[in-house]
């Protein structure tokens, strides 16, 4: 077997060192890191445990905000009463997430870390070239298997999808992401591939997620998250959309909203477009398929997956309608 | 001693009942919950090293280098097995005897032919270290372009298809049927490429001592395995020794035993060690078998009452370059409607894959598929209503052949499901039924089917001094409950409680059972137990009326009845004797008596023999958003007689999924460039979830069968899928109006 030196860190900044040497990664659930581990992606040379570090697992949730740590159980965060109180799309991206069985083992902070589903960049030993795995190699999938490939955030280097649910809702609600001292949009945490594709997220050697925080809103509050996908369960999004909705007192025009799109993009997509065109507009179902449209400008299809910009769209304007009935 | 019984004779000591038709739990299933039943990679022989398999990257060329000395050197590596060390084998691998003798690849050169092809095996101390090991032969090739997809390479008609039928068949007139039709319809349906994904990947530990091996691994036919084996290493079979007691799924990919499996015997006799070699789940995606793809086209004429004219099927399928397997696709059309011509024909093209095997009802999922949306096609061109059109043209006799069908229950399949489902008040017309939530809902319909088929086994049986029984024969269990339903037969062929029975089963050094594949396992190795069961009752029963101290003296070897570990006279129930007393008086320690099951010839001359079923299945697609749900399953079947009701109902319910799972789900796709399968896991590679199945009813419907066996059993294994995926498309065109002529059917295919 590949050695690899495995440290068990005493604490967050002993682990935040550790994590720092050339070649270390950090290990919590595991769920996606063994993964790629087996499949060769990943090749660590020391695996840093933080599984047991204390005071990284609580869910705080009050009426500026909800404060998750970086080792919190999605399972833990799906069934959180206050979550799912205040930032139902929240609860509801992370329970349609993966499976039970990944739930209970997955963290939070490594759920952002997860990785594409591309599977040229899973399969090394068969697709030698992979941009995001070995910058300057080349895209496998440009011309490959497509279907479930990214059409929005691409680019001539990379199209791979980013396949998560919860930062899709994390986006939609201006959540930050903890990083000891510095704290980081989850918007801006997630990087565009551009000529770069390795480099998929604005974290620093030395830097470890310590907490996820999302402040509370009227349209977090009133907000769901709706995953189109292949199988009931299981299964990455086909598309999905984190909405939240915040209406006038009238009951009918829209004060503010909130949409992200998941299982289309590069990265968790903020659809800033259809939020900005509806805003103060009354919700009206033809108005807002009409603006949902706007989701996917700038879409670049490579076959197989032209659908998802057909479904987007809908996705978003479903999410937003049935929001907008449950007054 | 042996009874010589007819086929289908009825024994004249026992009776069934007492434990046949119950519906016991499985025997195994407390093993299985605790962890502790032994599967063939729990096995660690002391000394045993780990192999892992390397395999080609590339669909087609040649192996030019593999980095042997940069394996060796890793630690833990003991020996990597290349073409150049293979030990040697007394037969070729690329031989092929008989049709059902499958070419191997076992290192034979350094041609590839597959993705995931065999090129070398590393022997470790660890599975780490052989898995690293293979890693580091970073082989090299040379590379020609791969052949992929139903158009990939020139088309030919295959001398076979299936199991050897013509490739080519017709009757009547079908120009002419279809010349005078009132009323026509033509279509072409595609499906893809499905792979088994058995739970248990293929696995083998392996050790040899001199010429004497003894393996463990999964296999569906421990006999045909053996002399497999025995054959290529030039060994006798009954130096092979295979234990199988269980099997994780089979679904006729461990119906012949695989390359890679004989691989890790190589191995052991390269290093002189017992080996444990294990598949990983993408290495399943090429060496073990998988279900071509098909392209069909079904042409049907219909006259002014909706009476069929002709049935036009053709279907086109793949194969591997270098070995003959062909998915019987459009055989399905010779057996459910009557009509004066139907033609079937069948071509194909060579691609750079694995060679296609039997993968769970091979020929009529493909081919049911594809009829049961035309035949639905067919019955809205006429206007009817789809069962209304299938008992139009239900088939009295075997429409293909003429014969009459040993016994045939479909018309109260139909009857049972139907009233079950509640399809009386089903529209004619597509896209009428919303539910509350908006969701267009639509209910389609399916006929099942699959021949009734028997192969060869043999069973011995025992009666010890204690008065309980032995039954032994080396049956399979896949999972399907032969444990169980084998254990209820032997019970009442022996005339003894199930207690009171030790049945022995997986291993090659038992009678041979047969292959559990075809559905015709429980039929077979049954009738094997059951007459084994026979021949030992009637040597006790000798004993007893022969001899005047028992009060059965005189009575007649017929005049006795074998019940709960007794004797009775048949005519005064009032005089009986215990097993252990009769054995006991003539000083026998145990006796033993032999059966067979088989085909009887004369009845396979006479009768066309079939289980059937109808399945209704109701779906829900979201108008805008196009997920297609399947909210409700009802199938009843009619399959001769039931062992087991519980587990003939798992069967049924696993079937119905599958058959989900080919109408929604299951592909596997491959990148046309390079000929690899890109979702060769489970994640990707998707069969339904729980979710995906939430309410599957199974009816079972009474049928005697008097012909097919003297238990009456037709078999269950395979048709559940039938049926099942034309009824989820069909149930998907009423919801919506869309005809899906491709599979899986896919979100982008409803977004209109």
């Amino acid at each position: 077997m590949r050695d690899f030196a495995y440290l068990r860190a005493t604490s967050t900044e002993a682990a935040r060192q550790a994590a720092a040497l050339p070649g270390a990664m950090l290990l919590a659930g595991g769920t996606t890191l063994i993964d790629l581990a087996k499949c060769g992606v990943a090749e660590p040379e020391t695996l840093v445990d933080i599984t047991h570090l204390e005071g990284l697992d609580g869910i705080a949730v009050d009426e500026r905000g909800a404060m998750i740590g970086a080792l919190a159980r999605m399972g833990h965060v799906a069934d959180h009463a206050d979550i799912k109180g205040r930032f139902p799309a929240v609860s509801e991206a992370v329970w349609q997430a993966a499976s039970a069985q990944i739930r209970n083992m997955a963290t939070i902070g490594g759920n952002l870390m997860q990785r594409t589903r591309c599977p040229y960049f899973r399969d090394p030993s068969n697709f030698s070239a992979c941009n995001k795995r070995q910058p300057g190699s080349g895209c496998s999938a440009i011309g490959g298997v497509t279907r479930g490939h990214a059409v929005l955030g691409t680019s001539e280097a990379c199209i791979a999808m980013y396949p998560g649910d919860l930062a899709t809702a994390l986006v939609a609600f201006d959540a930050t992401v903890h990083l000891g001292e510095r704290q980081l949009l989850v918007d801006d945490f997630f990087l565009l591939p551009g000529a770069t594709p390795d480099k998929e997220h604005a974290i620093e050697p030395g830097e470890m997620i310590t907490a996820v925080e999302i402040p509370a809103s009227a349209a977090a509050r009133r907000s769901t998250y709706l995953k189109v996908r292949d199988r009931q369960s299981y299964e990455f999004a086909a598309a999905s959309a984190a909405v939240g909705l915040e209406l006038e007192p009238d009951g009918r025009t829209i004060r503010d909203l909130r949409v992200a799109l998941g299982g289309v993009a590069t990265k968790p997509w903020r659809a800033r477009a259809v939020e900005d065109a509806l805003k103060g507009k009354v919700l009206e179902p033809d108005a807002v398929r009409a603006a949902s449209l706007l989701a996917v400008e700038g879409a670049v299809d490579h076959g197989a997956n032209h659908y998802k910009i057909e479904l987007a769209p809908r996705v978003v304007a479903r999410a937003i309608l049935t929001l907008g009935e449950a007054a | 001693m042996t009874l010589e019984l007819g086929p289908n004779q009825q024994p004249a000591h026992t009776r069934h009942g007492s434990s046949i038709g119950q519906p016991l739990t499985r025997r195994d299933g407390f093993l299985k919950v605790t962890g502790t039943a032994r599967f063939a990679a729990d096995n660690h022989p002391p000394g045993m090293l780990y192999a892992a398999l390397a395999v080609s990257s590339i669909a087609r060329g040649r192996v030019v280098s593999l980095d042997v000395e940069a394996a060796k050197a890793h630690s833990g590596v003991v020996e990597v097995m290349t073409p150049l060390n293979r030990p040697a084998l007394a037969a070729d691998p690329d031989a092929k005897d008989h049709p059902f003798m499958f070419r191997l690849d076992l290192l034979q050169n350094d041609r590839v032919r597959y993705p995931n092809q065999s090129i070398a095996v590393v022997i470790a101390q660890t599975l780490e270290a052989a898995t690293e090991g293979a890693a580091l032969l970073s082989p090299r090739y040379e590379v020609l372009p791969a052949r992929v997809g139903l158009d990939g390479a020139e088309g030919f008609v295959p001398r076979g298809v299936g199991v050897g039928g013509p490739a080519v068949q017709q009757k009547g007139d079908v120009e002419a049927g279809l010349e005078s039709a009132r009323t026509r319809i033509e279509a072409t349906y595609e499906t893809p490429a499905q792979y088994h994904n058995a739970m248990e990947p293929h696995a083998i530990v392996a050790a040899w001592d001199g010429d004497r091996l003894s393996i463990d691994t999964p296999s569906q036919g421990l006999a045909m395995a053996q002399g497999r084996i025995a054959g290529l290493f030039g060994i006798a079979p009954q130096n092979v020794h295979i234990r199988s007691p269980f099997l994780g799924g089979g679904f006729g990919s461990k119906g012949m035993i695989s390359g890679p499996q004989v691989l890790g015997i190589l191995a052991a006799k390269l290093v002189g060690r017992p080996v444990k070699l294990v598949l990983r789940r993408e290495q399943m995606f090429g060496p073990v078998g998988h279900r071509a793809p098909t392209r069909q086209t079904l042409r049907m004429g219909m006259d002014g009452e909706g009476r069929l004219t002709a049935i036009s099927h053709h279907a086109r399928t793949t194969s591997s370059t270098f070995d003959d397997f062909f998915e019987p696709a459009a055989d399905a059309s010779h057996t459910l409607y009557a009509s004066p011509a139907i033609a079937t024909s069948h071509d194909a093209v060579r691609l750079d894959t694995g060679t296609p095997l039997f993968m769970r009802a091979p020929g009529e999922a493909t081919g049911s598929i594809a009829l049961e949306s035309a035949i639905d096609e067919a019955a809205h061109a006429c206007g009817m209503d789809p069962l209304e059109f299938r008992l139009r043209n239900y088939a009295e006799v075997e429409p293909m052949t003429g014969k009459p069908f040993s016994s045939k229950a479909l018309r109260e399949c139909y009857e049972q499901a139907a009233e079950r489902f509640g399809w009386a008040s089903r529209p004619l017309q597509p896209r009428r039924m919303r539910d509350a939530d908006g969701f267009l809902t639509g209910w389609g319909m399916g006929t099942a089917t699959f021949p009734a088929i028997m192969f060869q086994a043999e069973a011995r049986a025992v009666l010890r001094a204690d008065g309980s029984g032995l039954m032994e024969t080396g049956a399979q269990d896949m999972g399907q409950g032969a444990w169980t339903a084998f254990a209820q037969i032997a019970a009442d062929g022996l005339g003894l409680d199930i207690d009171q029975v030790d049945f022995r089963a997986g291993s090659s050094d038992l009678p041979n059972a047969g292959i559990a594949g075809g559905s015709g396992h429980t039929a077979t190795a049954g009738m094997a137990i059951h007459n084994a069961g026979a021949a030992v009752i009637a040597r006790l029963a000798d004993l007893a009326t022969g001899n005047e101290a028992s009060p059965l003296f005189g009575a007649g070897n017929e005049g006795v009845l074998a019940r709960g570990g007794r004797l009775y006279r048949r005519d005064d129930e009032s005089r009986s004797e215990s097993y252990a007393d009769i054995l006991a008086r003539a000083g026998l320690a145990e006796i033993e008596g032999r059966g067979k099951g088989a085909p009887d010839p004369a009845s396979q001359e006479t009768y066309a023999k079939h289980a059937h079923g109808a399945v209704f299945a109701e779906v829900k697609v979201d108008p805008d958003l196009g997920q297609i749900r399947v909210t409700r399953l009802v199938g009843a079947f009619a399959a001769g007689r039931v062992i087991n009701p519980r587990l003939v109902r798992s069967q049924y319910y696993g079937g119905m999924i599958w058959g989900v799972s080919f109408a929604l789900h299951e592909e596997a796709v491959t990148d046309r460039r390079s000929g690899r399968i890109q979702n060769a896991n489970l994640a990707d590679y998707h069969v339904p979830v729980n979710a995906d199945v939430p309410s599957v009813e199974a009816l079972l419907v009474h049928e005697d069968d008097p012909h097919v066996n003297a238990l009456g059993i037709k078999g269950v294994g395979e048709i559940g899928i039938t049926g099942t995926a034309g009824a989820v498309t069909n149930a998907v065109w009423h919801a919506t109006g869309v005809r899906p002529r491709r599979f899986p059917i896919r979100i982008e295919d409803m977004l209109g």
